[in-house]
């Protein structure tokens, strides 16, 4: 069972945050083709600055708490937490601007101008 | 290069990203900090649990030495140039699919480069109707 405590974290994450698009439906999930766009850079990134960490001994892990599979050179846990993290984060965003309609997050379409103040 | 000086140059490069490539300017906006007061909890807990059980663990130096909830300061800098990155990226994009510029900037002015006011002209494309979180049952257009 130790094995799987770095992918249980991952899921505990993704069960965790998974209310705010069934029952606040923030549509994340529902927008997969942009979301898959928006994890890469930090996919591509993070996974480059693990390897190089790796290579350079400045962390490394330890292999009883993994399934043993590696992706690109990385546990595949580790792959998965630059999946599992970004995905948790656009949903709590996603989440807080549909609690707080007043607070933009810049994606907005422009309202008609009534007070003429250019939407933010 | 250690973590740590790695760590500022991940937080300045996703800045700016944040600021000055995409100019989604998340880092000016309450949205973006209330949603990270939320994800900083959840992001204690995690590093906590992976440093603490040390599934992951850290040559003392390359790292400051300074800890929090089991984890080192630095992870708390990783993971936050990682969330910005990344919503930086997905605003972007839904700008996009709103029908607006990529890049932001037509809130303000842009001080470096001034535009000359073109009479009549918008300035800003309108959206088509509907675009941005259509009700419940609607297809994505999107996605």
């Amino acid at each position: 069972m130790r094995q799987l405590t770095y992918l249980a974290l991952l899921a505990g994450c993704l069960l965790g945050t998974l209310p705010l698009e069934l029952v606040l439906g923030v549509r994340v999930y529902a927008r997969w083709r942009r979301l898959v766009a928006a994890l890469v850079p930090g996919l591509v990134l993070g996974v480059t600055w693990d390897l190089y960490a790796v290579h350079r001994g400045q962390w490394h892990f330890d292999r009883r708490y993994l399934l043993g599979l590696d992706v690109a050179g990385l546990p595949l846990e580790e792959v998965l937490f630059f999946v599992v993290i970004p995905i948790c984060a656009v949903l709590t965003l996603e989440a807080v601007a549909r609690r707080r309609p007043g607070w933009p997050i810049g994606d907005e379409p422009p309202k008609p101008a009534e007070d003429g103040r250019p939407p933010r | 290069m250690t973590y740590t000086w790695l760590v500022v140059v991940g937080l300045l490069g996703a800045g700016v990203c944040d600021l000055v490539l995409l100019r989604t300017r998340l880092l000016i906006r309450k949205s973006f900090w209330v949603s990270y007061a939320i994800m900083f909890g959840f992001q204690l807990l995690v590093n906590g649990v992976l440093t603490g059980l040390g599934v992951v663990r850290y040559d003392p130096d390359t790292i400051l030495g300074l800890r929090l909830a089991y984890a080192p300061v630095e992870d708390l800098g990783f993971g936050f140039a990682l969330i910005l990155l990344t919503l930086s990226c997905w605003v972007a994009l839904g700008r996009r699919a709103a029908g607006l510029p990529v890049r932001g900037g037509a809130g303000r002015p842009n001080l470096a480069r001034p535009v000359p006011a073109a009479p009549g002209r918008p300035a800003r494309r309108p959206a088509p109707p509907g675009r941005r979180r259509p009700s419940p049952g609607s297809s994505p257009s999107d996605g």
